[in-house]
């Protein structure tokens, strides 16, 4: 009987398409690599088992199993995928949303751009996961969202299923538009101080307080039985407020001067919410304690300072100086070029404040995934993580570094190999499509000039080759046919856009 | 091929035939008067859509309608008879989606579609959901005239500007006054996602546009739950603020009209199905030029599709050295596929003529539609009963049966052939003689006082009244 089974399903798996048949079995076993799992040290000629997307075993004895399909990772090393804790690629449009001072109504999972191939670029700097963050117009800027680089899924497919939803805060220069004036004509926007930027995201909370008293109020009366009672207003704006409050979103702060960001805890505070963490935090390393205190995180940049005003007190060591007092310090790229070598930059924390390899590497790895609270999904190598993955030619703290693979659920979304193969299909492809595109054009052209030619040998036809929609009547354009008879209005756009 | 038409003049001898004939029009004199009503094409081939061909049949038109459809049906009495010998009789196609009739005004668009800047959804920006197409129709665009002409009879006119422009309307191609012309004047409400504030106004990104729309959709849906509670407790109830926007839109979504959303990438198309669930509005999708590469997901949504015509093209003045993405190639190359793929999964879609300004284009555009796989019939389908199904009015339009309005195209040939004219139009059974321009006068040569009735005068396709 116990055969039987066997055999049907072995003729089941062997009926299915291959594609199918990987994915199902989807065992892959990467063998002989050095491994960094960041949570306990570094595994020499390790193997590393994933089964259903996630990581099924880690060790140095390990053999790769019968189904497993094979990845000789020999001299090779394999890292946690990279986290970027502050991201602004794959978005379809503005990242702005920069009209009013509350933008909170935007949301970035709403214009996920799947086909944005920034999202190719990070996977080959070894990036897995991304927090796409609204930029920093307003003091209260969008809804933000945590993606894995799931390249050549749709849009649904990138959010990290689990991952709280965020919002963009910002404080100091770009929210009161400092560096972006007004142009003549146009009532300059408040707030246009950093008192106005506090007074602006008090203000949201107390509506947003008042907006779910209001709903709290409705939804007693209503479970009490009361008849005849209109809801209050839904509002898009103030709903992630409220959620903030209640603890069901983070708060990603921009953020440069230690003024500021003590004010931004306050403010948190008396509104009774945690900012999650604190972004680019320049000055962080003057208040470190106290942003340890609070909770927050601090996702900074590696050695970037005096580009405007508010960066002149940044510096290098701001990353392992926060570490030191116990803030959970992430590196972002901030940039979808440099988040291609955030390895690079998380090895600059040990030259800059001699952070050890293992706490640098943690910048892009583990410390981000606990600031984005998937810290039990990714973030290390871990039996029951998911399996994302980078395998790097060399330790991927040194500048000789190269991605050879990078895996995200236990698939390979970039293979260095496999892209270095498909380049000369893609060019051939590119230029068969331009010769294409040529070859139509000269044709119409061609088309063209016959048309004209054979309306010009006609003795009543007029000179004047040019359509004058508007002003000529129908009946006096030629009968030749073509080209020139435009006698409808031309520039109708119609329902096109 | 310049087409032109004109209502024939009838001569004055035909109306006096006999008495049975003139009780027979019941056409109230309005206009030019004492129109026939009755016709019949016979010996032709037809092509009803919703059924199979009829190689050689008639068609009766009755007072504005269909009357019969047949190869051997009964021709009344009161009926002029044209000879459809040699000819084919369509229904007359449908542009899903146009602005004809409406102003060509580009600047009063743009102004509507900037507005005073804005600061948040309340204030509405670029909002005109009362500005209905039907109200503002100009019946002296000539470009009705050249549609008709090629054998359109009906068209989704739509208003531009803005995030909510107004309400479109379904119009026949024909009528002495504005509102002769309209079948359905709230037919849908139109959107556009182009953000309209300009980084100092709101809202000046997609995502905000989108945030926009939702917000407007909630106080839509929340005018409608509480207008109902105050009315019947009015003094119970603060009384509701009116917002003119909210009034509007919560009487077109309870009427069930269309809501078209703008999807033109497979990137808009999927976010567009995602934005009609969450948003429980009757989407139609317009744009749909990518649909080649998420036809399955289109048809999984059961959304129809109106599938823009002008094909992406390299931009004209484009910079010749400007690098071309693979992405941007592929897209040109392969979206006038897309109706293909679409009949292939079974999406209901139709065609419009969006930025095409010539009839002759939209013929060439469907001709590279079926030159990519798209079935002649299939195309015809979507110009006809499809769109007429998709606009709610399959009972009443797209086809050749007894009962739907008469709306006909009788060509000379294969409507998709370059080389094929219209010769009779009729539009709720109105006789329209398309005929081919008179040769111009040479130069020097005087052109008669009356160059146009005598052009007229050449058409030769009537038999005359029957009997």
């Amino acid at each position: 009987m116990k055969r039987a089974i066997l055999f049907a399903a072995l003729l089941a798996t062997a009926l299915l398409p291959r594609a199918a048949r990987a994915q199902n079995s989807g065992a892959i076993f990467i063998q002989n690599a050095t491994i960094l799992t960041v949570t306990h040290g570094n595994i020499e000629h390790g193997g590393i088992l994933i089964r259903d997307g996630k990581i099924a075993a880690v060790g140095a004895d390990l053999k790769a199993p019968a189904d497993a399909t094979v990845i000789d990772a020999t001299g090779q090393f394999v890292m946690p995928g990279i986290i970027d804790c502050h991201s602004h690629i794959a978005v379809d449009g503005s990242v702005n949303e920069a009209g009013p001072a509350v933008s909170s109504m935007a949301n970035i999972a709403d214009v996920l751009n799947p086909n944005d191939i920034d999202i190719y670029r990070d996977l080959a700097g070894g990036v897995t996961t991304a927090n796409i963050l609204h930029g920093s117009a307003n003091p209260i800027g969008g809804q933000t969202v945590v993606i894995k680089l799931r390249w050549g899924k749709p849009a649904s497919e990138l959010p990290f299923q689990g991952a709280l939803p965020g919002i963009k805060f910002a404080l100091g220069e770009n929210p009161k538009h400092s560096n972006f004036p007004t142009p003549p004509g146009v009532t300059p926007r408040y707030p246009g101080t950093r008192l106005g930027v506090e007074e602006v995201i008090r203000q949201a909370f107390i509506e947003a307080r008042e907006y779910k008293k209001q709903w709290d109020d409705y939804n007693q009366r209503k479970s009490a039985g009361e008849q005849n009672l209109i809801p209050p207003r839904r509002d898009v704006r103030l709903d992630p407020l409220v959620e903030v409050m209640e603890g069901k979103r983070y708060v990603h702060a921009h953020c440069y001067r230690a003024d500021e960001i003590l004010m931004l805890i306050r403010v948190a505070n008396e509104f009774g919410f945690k900012v999650r963490t604190f972004q680019h935090v320049l000055e962080g390393y003057k208040i470190a304690d106290e942003i340890a205190a609070s909770g927050a995180g601090g996702s900074t940049f590696s050695d970037w300072w005096a580009y405007k005003m508010e960066a002149f007190d940044a510096i290098p060591y701001n990353a392992a100086l926060m570490n030191e007092r116990g803030v959970i310090v992430s590196v972002n790229s901030d940039d979808a070029q440099e988040a291609r070598q955030l390895n690079q930059e998380a090895a600059k924390s040990m030259k800059n404040g001699g952070l050890s390899a293992n706490d640098a590497l943690k910048l892009i790895t583990l410390n981000p995934a606990i600031q984005l609270g998937i810290d039990a999904r990714a973030g290390s190598i871990d039996v029951g993580k998911d399996a994302d993955l980078a395998i790097y030619n060399h330790d991927p703290l040194s500048v000789y570094a190269v991605v050879q693979k990078t895996l995200i659920d236990g698939q390979v979304y970039f293979d260095r190999q496999r892209d270095l193969a498909e380049r000369a299909a893609l060019a051939t492809e590119k230029q068969s499509l331009l010769d294409k595109e040529k070859k139509a054009a000269e044709e119409k052209k061609a088309e063209e000039k016959k048309a004209d030619e054979k309306s010009e040998k006609k003795p009543d036809t007029k000179p004047d080759k040019k359509p004058s929609p508007k002003k000529k009547p129908p009946q006096d354009a030629s009968n030749s046919g073509n080209a020139n008879n435009a006698s409808v209005a031309t520039g109708a756009t119609g329902a096109a856009r | 091929m310049k087409l032109r038409s004109r209502r024939r003049p009838i001569p004055l001898l035909l109306l006096a035939v006999s008495a049975a004939v003139l009780i027979g029009w019941t056409y109230t004199a309005r206009g030019e008067g004492g129109e026939p009503r009755y016709f019949a094409v016979k010996n032709a081939r037809i092509v009803p859509v919703s059924g199979p061909v009829i190689e050689n049949g008639t068609v009766v038109i009755a007072k504005g309608l269909i009357q019969s459809v047949g190869a051997d049906v009964a021709i009344p009495p009161e009926a002029w008879v044209i000879d459809g010998k040699g000819l084919t009789v369509y229904p007359g196609l449908i542009d899903a989606g146009t602005n004809l009739g409406l102003a060509q005004d580009d600047d009063a668009a743009k102004k509507r579609a900037a507005g005073p800047a804005a600061s948040g959804p309340e204030d509405r920006p670029a909002t005109t959901p009362w500005r209905v197409a039907a109200d503002e129709l100009k019946t002296d665009d000539k470009r009705i005239e050249s549609w008709r002409n090629a054998g359109f009879t009906t068209a989704l006119t739509v208003p531009e500007g803005g995030i909510f422009p107004g309400q479109a309307t379904v119009i026949d191609l024909a009528g002495d006054r504005p509102g002769d012309y309209v079948v359905r004047p709230r037919a849908s409400v139109p959107l556009s996602f182009k953000p309209v504030g300009g980084f100092f106004g709101f809202p000046d990104s997609l995502m905000g546009t989108i945030a926009y729309v939702r917000q407007v959709l909630d106080d839509t849906a929340w005018y409608t739950q509480a207008e109902p509670i105050y009315q019947a407790n009015p003094t119970k109830t603060e009384r509701l603020p009116y917002d003119r926007s909210e009034f509007i839109l919560s009487r077109a979504l309870q009427n069930n009209e269309l809501v078209l959303l703008p999807a033109n990438n497979s990137i808009q198309l999927v976010r567009a199905i995602r934005l009609a669930g969450e948003w429980k509005i009757r989407a139609v999708l317009y744009g749909g030029q990518q649909g080649y590469d998420v036809a399955a997901a289109l048809a999984a949504s059961k959304i129809p599709v109106l599938v823009n015509l002008k094909w992406p093209e390299r931009a004209k003045d484009g910079d010749p050295d400007a690098e071309q993405t693979l992405r941007e190639l592929r897209f040109r190359d392969r979206a006038p596929g897309t109706p293909a793929a679409l009949a292939k999964a079974g999406v209901k879609f139709a065609f419009y003529s969006g930025g095409l300004t010539e009839p002759k284009d939209i013929f060439k555009s469907l001709k590279r539609a079926t030159e990519a796989g798209l079935a002649p019939d299939a195309a015809l389908r979507a110009m006809t009963l499809d769109a007429a199904d998709i606009l709610g009015l399959s009972d009443r339009l797209g086809s050749i049966a007894p009962g739907k309005i008469a709306n006909l195209v009788v060509t000379d040939g294969d409507i998709f052939n370059e080389k094929t004219k219209a010769k009779h139009v009729f539009v709720d059974g109105r006789w329209f003689v398309i005929h081919e321009e008179a040769p111009l006068e040479k130069p020097g040569e005087k052109k008669s006082a009356d160059g146009e009735a005598a052009a007229a005068g050449q058409a030769h396709h009537v038999e005359g009244v029957g009997r």
